[in-house]
């Protein structure tokens, strides 16, 4: 067994022990990133030479008998669109290709004080707008099940990198299901957090009211490990709560038997590939053999999240994104006769398509005239979906859905009809809606070996309900030891 | 379609953004679409429904306002493209 296949749990144990140096660790998953990185294209930057200024550091303190923390000596990756000082943070975006971050984000203050070694920032759609990471200006990710396909988005590199070994575990941030879909896509362990548990300092805005940092990891118990490391009240942050700290690992038990588990049966019939609602009925079948009780619920506006989501999410884009002037960083453009023409045409080539899709339409929605029946309209369906859910969660605990409704798919299939890709965030949008965290954990394969994710849904801050169900389930299933043949 | 060129210009030119004219027709096509399958909530009844900005309950979070450290001037002005004097340097903006 390499060491750079085993767990954030198994190989934290080793490096305490002093079964193996840190230094061992790196060279084990660097050494996996040089053989499958030139397919895989997950990172667009590694920080190698901090990588092992750190380990040597952390391997001194081991040896002189001091604590290291819970994730000390483990090397993890981080989506880029999130800040650590004096490394380049581009957001997969031309605009900030040069960008060098001259501080940390909160979370990477947390994972460093926690033990944690970064080892590069994962590949991303660009301004993490996408379902398929093909909108990065620097690479392709490709999925590791099959190069031929995507590996979900937006958070694409960091789900192929957990997914075959290249780091133990790596962040993400989902507004629309950036964390969860690729999970479901590449047969990793990905949540998204309650909005306002972990704080966004540092992450590159994209859609504030909407925007969450979450972890990528092999299986759950390793989840519960990562949230203990980024949870927590943040000054920085005003939308960060201030909420009593809780151990998330008390929450990894074998046992369904307290939990009742609610289907939106209506929502699963249209676009939904069969060979997942196959595997969801089985995973179904199984949570219910495991004592969990099922009940059918009905959630009468959640079929308008799609529509809600594209005016919401963009009308905040447009307004976060206005900071890309061409002025204090950032991409300029050579060629301008006044400051007018340096910003239209610094956006205008520093943007891709589909970002300048998105401020544009975000910018409609907000102009005279159409400011009430687009935004302050979607914003009036936004408390229907948030009241459904808190309505719904009278009756359950967790609420079950696929992650995506189909499996990766092939790259260029999905791009000339945006409205198309956005249909695979149509599980995971409401979510982000009403703020709730959600999970999304292996549960099975389709016809051509692709996975397939199973998706719970707390109430907000109830994520330790979503690890004893996901682990539960884990526990009695094999799904999560699957690797891809790369 | 329910964006018409002349809005696809009109948007454009408020989001800094320049679409030629060998492009205005595909974004007037792409942008209807979306919008199209947005306007499906304008159906719904919302009269009597307050607007949710965000889901927490919290509102006009304060700190205490003390001094701390911040970055230094040539920290900050190493990501800007132009400097000149410790300032960002732009072209003349007043005649």
């Amino acid at each position: 067994m390499e060491l750079y296949s085993l767990t954030i749990h198994e190989i934290a144990k080793k490096i305490k022990l002093k079964e193996v140096t840190i230094r061992e660790v790196l060279d084990s998953v660097y050494s996996r990133i040089d053989s499958l990185e030139s397919n895989v294209n997950a990172y667009i930057n590694l920080t190698k030479e901090y990588a092992y200024i750190t380990a040597d550091k952390l391997q001194k303190k081991i040896n002189d008998g001091l604590d290291i923390g819970f994730l000390g000596g483990v090397p993890i990756a981080i989506k880029d669109n999130m800040c650590m000082k004096d490394v380049k943070t581009t957001c997969g975006s031309k605009m900030l290709e040069n960008f060098v971050s001259p501080y940390d984000a909160t979370v990477i203050e947390r994972l460093e004080s926690a033990g944690a070694i970064i080892l590069g920032k994962t590949n991303m759609d660009e301004f993490a707008m996408g379902s398929s990471t093909e909108n990065s200006y620097f690479k392709k990710t490709v999925n590791p099940w099959d190069i031929t396909k995507v590996p979900g988005g937006s958070s694409g590199g960091s789900s192929a990198a957990v997914s075959c070994d290249m780091a133990f575990a790596a962040l993400g941030s989902d507004t629309g299901g950036s964390i969860r879909q690729p999970a479901s896509y590449c047969s990793t362990v990905g949540l998204k957090p309650t909005y306002g548990l972990v704080s966004r300092f540092g992450l590159v805005a994209f859609a504030s009211s909407l925007d969450q940092i979450g972890p990528f990891t092999k299986d759950v118990t390793d989840m519960a490990i990562m949230l203990n490391a980024i949870v927590g009240h943040d000054d920085k942050d005003t939308t960060s709560v201030n909420l009593e700290k809780i151990d998330y690992t008390k929450y990894l038990i074998n046992d369904a038997k307290n939990m009742t588990i609610g289907i939106p049966r209506e929502f699963l019939s249209e676009g939904l590939n069969p060979d997942v609602k196959k595997s969801f009925d089985i995973a179904i079948d199984e949570l219910t053999e495991l004592g969990a009780k099922v009940i059918d619920i009905k959630l009468d506006y959640i079929k308008y999240s799609l529509a809600t989501y594209y005016i919401i999410a963009t009308a905040e884009a447009s307004s976060n994104l206005g900071r890309y002037d061409g002025i204090k960083y950032g991409y300029r453009t050579d060629k301008f006769e006044n400051l007018l023409d340096i910003y239209k045409k610094s956006r205008t080539e520093g943007f891709g398509d589909e970002v300048k899709r998105r401020i544009m339409l975000g910018t409609y929605v907000l102009s005279s005239g159409y400011y009430d029946a687009y935004y302050k309209k979607a914003q009036k369906v936004r408390t229907l979906i948030i009241n459904d859910f808190k309505r719904v969660f009278d009756s359950c605990d967790v609420i079950a859905l696929p992650t995506a409704p189909n499996t990766a798919f092939k790259f260029g299939s999905k791009t000339s009809n945006p409205l198309e890709m956005y249909l695979e965030d149509i599980y995971t949008v409401p979510v982000n809606i009403a703020g709730l965290p959600g999970i999304s954990i292996p549960c099975g394969f389709d016809s051509s070996n692709m996975p397939i994710g199973l998706q719970f849904i707390s109430s907000a801050f109830e994520e330790k309900k979503l690890l004893q169900l996901a682990y539960t389930y884990e526990q009695n299933t094999e799904f999560h030891k699957m690797k891809p043949n790369i | 379609m329910s964006i018409s060129r002349e809005e696809i210009k009109h948007i454009a030119n408020l989001s800094r953004i320049i679409v030629s004219d060998s492009e205005l027709d595909k974004y007037a096509e792409t942008l209807s679409n979306i919008v199209d399958m947005a306007n499906e909530i304008s159906k719904l009844n919302t009269d009597d429904v307050k607007p949710t900005a965000h889901i927490l309950e919290s509102v006009n979070v304060f700190r205490k306002d003390e001094v701390k450290p911040s970055f230094s001037r040539e920290k900050i002005l190493e990501n800007a493209p132009t400097k000149e004097s410790g300032c960002i340097s732009l072209p003349k903006v007043v005649e």
